[in-house]
């Protein structure tokens, strides 16, 4: 049954919530305001009583899958296993119930995470500093381009432009775009790595960076990286590593091995913070020596007294949000890293590969697998031959939810068409495995047998496959009242 | 062996034989022997969850917090009631264990509490849209000055002095050194902007007005007047709010304000020394094709049910790529519902009564505070929740006395303006009592 709006449940004289009486003197409204400043007229906000919102948002959250509840294989969002006991230790009071401008003296646990936290990321990337600032992937890489425009201002070079491999995420273009670069898309080759012939064209002294993704969106491993780091350095560039797939290099490959000079992490991807129906994430950054006095401010420093602000940074960018960083994601990360340690972390990285090559083993005999190679943490199969029975990708994603499994991430990377990018993670078992393989395998028959199963999908669901042209085109982006005549 | 991997050694015989590779190390071939490492990362030892537990509990101690203390601070970060429903039903792992709702049908319950967060918002702002939450108020109001200069190619930003000092930093970064546009400071006259300089800098090059409303020093901007003067020009009105406030105050909506944001932060979300908070942003109808981030969007199935989906995403980096509004990616969506879920619970009479609170407590605090010889206020003006204080002596001195007697005392105005070195900002919600704030006073009489 579908849940009605909040505002449909409303009933005058409801309440959800108990305040107290005021319990100081009170002064008219008028007197402590001008009345030209005082809201005339209702709030239009829902009356409705505590049981109703809980049973509301309690029914809303069961027509939502999760990883708690689905098999989750979205692929370039790693949506791993979120541990309870690191939601436990971010609720602890002791995090939650500071103020950001308590004096650094008395909130030097947090800062001592915020400090450990850069020492582990850099252990793990080979990156000589990190900013926990970042509030996203995405504004880890605007924070990065802003730090390398102001590092080649500073050196009076005038480069205009970022070069983004075609299999790149679209936050690269994006980001790259509202920092006031110039992109210039660079080819991927047959075996789905960077062209490094088209490369080697579109390089010049023009170019501040290259932005790469490794493993790429593909799930491939750039084999070529040191040609790669070799072409861009040569020629004063830096090397941008976008951290979406780091899930498959942890204890394997330190980035700074490859020639990266700068990067960006996801906490809500590689370390398993949850994604909160689509955030809040962090988005650390971590950088080489020369490019560590750009930084965002403030950084967190340690001296003899304790950990402390560094607000005092002459070349750094300056602020880039509001306070410190998303520091309860921060923390579960941190948590994440603790537990692992040295020996668990490498092992994530292990199994994650294993159990996307182990899919993918299993799915190339029903599937088209464009990039027919061992893939890394992911691997994208193309549904190209389907559409003969005039299935698209989309419905098979829509079948795969009547089985319980939420789909794999569709039609990206862009190189690949009719794209399924399936990232299993190391957190599911092989029986889960296989039964999204037998899942794949039924869905193959019906699309032999009787497409339109597909093409009607999903059936099992609270709701039908909804009209996103119609969402599109009528535009109904908030409640309203219906009007008397409507 | 790992409790968050299932693969048993039996299992993983099996899926390599499946494979046809020997071995794990087999899987990463494709890497160059000379890029892996040959040894193990240094990184200190695994932890039990037993000790995780500890260790980070030991942690959590070394940090003072607001169940300890009693505050008064404020400045973008309020200790405002929360009701325990908030936390029960986000931590419903059905929500914060789900991604982006990229496939609608099985994502209806976020993307409905999203939807009904959009028009919660709507509606307390008065505004026609809001996207589906950026990272926090800062940004936001960053992200505001950028489609405003989408919007008219205006190369000039005009910011009052009177907004968060943080939030004209980031501005800085984000419209000055990335964007390369001027921003210029408009000064205050007793803790409001002045119109007459406002009107002296204005011009056709004018790309946006920014201002905060109650400002940063807790006083009601002359919001109309700033109107007039902006759209005199072809330049954007941008406001941030609090939103409590809009249990009382005017909506920006209201004095035609093309862009609102805020900090949604003290909409039932959490202190966290700082984040993950909310960032609002609301605009006018005209705007809708060029706001940044999701949006919600009302739709059906076959059937004609009801349902809710991602929509005009055409604006979006996914699909646009270059040419994308904004970089924005993931959101602050889990916050959003917080704060759905808050405004929910409080309804109509719940959220008035909050900010009624707000307002009589903190003149009260107030009024007992400027009766302290000594204590006077910094600027006679209408004020919401906060307050500036010139004391007599300097504000850590303050602050210290206060903190050792269990209080976490006012923001120190002098740290970002230099001419307000003795003068500290008090912030009073709906959960200090009388009985705090009277204890607050009698200790700054005994401050000399």
């Amino acid at each position: 049954m579908r849940e009605p709006l909040i505002f449909e449940k409303s009933r005058p004289e409801r309440k959800g919530c108990s305040l107290p009486e005021c319990d100081v003197d009170q002064e008219s409204l008028e007197k402590l305001i001008p009345k030209k400043y005082l809201r005339q007229g209702t709030l239009g906000l829902p009356h409705v009583s505590e049981p109703d919102v809980v049973r509301h948002f309690t029914r809303l959250s069961q027509q939502n899958m999760g990883v708690d509840t689905n098999f989750y294989p979205l692929g370039s969002c790693t949506m791993k296993y979120n541990p309870k006991v690191n939601e436990d230790i971010a609720n602890l009071p002791g995090f939650t119930r500071v103020h950001p401008y308590q004096a650094e003296a008395v909130v030097q646990g947090t800062l001592q995470i915020i400090y450990e936290m850069d020492k582990l990321l850099c252990e793990l990337s080979g990156m000589d500093r990190v900013s926990l600032q970042p509030a996203a992937g995405a504004h880890g890489e605007l924070t990065s381009l802003m730090m390398i425009k102001a590092y080649y201002e500073d050196k009076k070079e005038e480069r205009d432009t970022v070069l983004i491999p075609d299999s790149a995420h679209g936050t690269n273009p994006a980001s790259s775009h509202l920092c006031g670069f110039r992109t210039v898309v660079v080819k991927s080759n047959k075996d789905g790595g960077i062209d490094l012939e088209d490369l080697k064209g579109k390089m010049s002294e023009r170019v501040a960076a290259l932005m790469l993704t490794i493993p790429n969106t593909l799930g491939l491993f750039e084999r070529n990286i040191l040609e790669v780091s070799r072409i861009i350095h040569d020629r004063g560039g830096f090397l941008y590593l976008d951290g979406a797939n780091l899930n498959a290099l942890l204890g394997i490959v330190k980035p700074s091995d490859l020639g990266i000079d700068i990067m960006h992490f996801n906490l809500h991807k590689t370390f398993s913070t949850p994604h909160g129906g689509g955030g809040p994430g962090s988005g650390p950054l971590g950088v080489k020596e020369k490019l560590a006095a750009y930084l965002p401010v403030p950084t967190v420093e340690k001296d003899k007294k304790g950990y402390y602000f560094d607000h005092d940074r002459a070349r750094s960018i300056g602020k880039v949000r509001s306070f410190y960083g998303n520091i309860e994601v921060i923390i579960k990360a941190y948590c994440y890293l603790r537990f692992l340690g040295r020996e668990g972390l490498k092992k994530v990285s292990q199994n994650a590969v294993l159990n996307a090559n182990y899919l993918m083993s299993k799915l190339k005999r029903y599937f088209y697998l464009p990039y027919d190679q061992p893939c890394m943490h992911e691997f994208v199969l193309s549904a190209e031959d389907q559409k003969m029975k005039d299935v698209r990708t989309l419905d098979i994603a829509k079948r795969l939810l009547d089985f319980g499994f939420h789909p794999p991430t569709i039609y990206f990377p862009l190189i690949v068409k009719e794209a399924l990018m399936i990232e299993p993670t190391e957190t599911e078992s092989k029986e889960t495995l296989d039964e999204f393989v037998s899942s794949m395998i039924q869905i193959k028959k019906e699309i032999e047998e009787d497409p339109s199963l597909l093409k009607e999908a999903p059936h099992n669901l609270s709701i039908g496959r909804l009209d996103e042209v119609k969402a599109a085109k009528e535009l109904k982006l908030r409640w309203e009242e219906k009007k008397s005549g409507d | 062996m790992n409790p968050y991997i299932p693969n048993t050694e039996e299992d993983q015989e099996e899926m390599l034989k499946e494979i046809g590779a020997k071995s794990i190390e087999d899987l990463f071939a494709s890497i160059p022997q000379n890029l892996r490492l040959k040894t193990d990362l240094n990184l200190p030892s695994s932890l039990s969850e037993m000790e995780l537990v500890n260790e980070l509990k030991g942690l959590s101690r070394k940090n003072a917090h607001l169940d300890e203390y009693v505050s008064f601070l404020g400045a973008g970060s309020y200790d405002h009631f929360v009701p325990s429903l908030v936390d029960h039903l986000s931590s419903r792992p059905e929500f914060y264990t789900s991604y982006t709702p990229y496939q609608a049908e099985a994502s209806q319950g976020m993307l409905q509490a999203t939807y009904e967060y959009q028009s919660l918002i709507c509606k307390l702002f008065k505004m026609d849209v809001c996207n589906a939450s950026l990272y926090e108020g800062a940004t936001a109001l960053a992200e505001a000055a950028v489609l405003a200069h989408n919007v008219n190619h205006g190369s000039k930003v005009l910011v009052a002095k009177t907004v968060h000092p943080e939030y004209r930093q980031v501005l800085t970064t984000y419209i000055k050194k990335t964007l390369g546009l001027s921003m210029i400071e408009i000064d205050c006259e007793n803790g409001v902007t002045d119109l007459t300089k406002l009107e002296e800098k204005i011009d056709k090059d004018t790309s946006c007005v920014v201002i905060q409303n109650p400002n940063f020093f807790g006083c009601l901007e002359k919001v109309s007047e700033i109107e007039e003067i902006t759209h005199q020009t072809d330049s954007l009105y941008i406001v941030s709010v609090d939103p409590i406030s809009l249990g009382l105050l005017v909506p920006p909506g209201e004095y035609n304000v093309d862009i609102a944001v805020a900090e949604g932060q003290a909409l039932g979300c959490k202190l966290n020394f700082g984040g993950p908070y909310l960032g609002i942003f609301t605009a006018k109808k005209e705007f809708l094709r060029k706001i940044p981030g999701r949006i919600v969007g009302e739709t059906s199935d076959k059937k004609g049910r009801r349902g809710f989906a991602l929509t005009l995403q055409t604006r979006e980096q996914h699909i646009r790529r270059e040419k994308a509004t904004s970089n924005i990616c993931t959101n602050h969506a889990l916050n959003a519902l917080r704060a759905a879920i808050y405004l929910s619970t409080l309804g109509e009479e719940g959220l008035a009564k909050v900010a009624a609170l707000c307002l009589q407590k903190s003149h009260y605090a107030a009024k007992r505070i400027y009766q302290i010889p000594g204590f006077e206020p910094a600027f006679k003006r209408a004020f919401f929740k906060e307050f500036a204080v010139r004391c007599p002596v300097s504000p850590g001195k303050i602050n210290k006395l206060l903190w050792d007697n269990k209080i976490l005392g006012g923001f120190d105005l002098g740290r970002f303006y230099p001419e307000l070195k003795n003068s500290l900002l008090f912030s009073v919600t709906e959960k200090r009592t009388r009985e705090e704030i009277d204890k607050l006073t009698l200790l700054l009489e005994d401050i000399r």
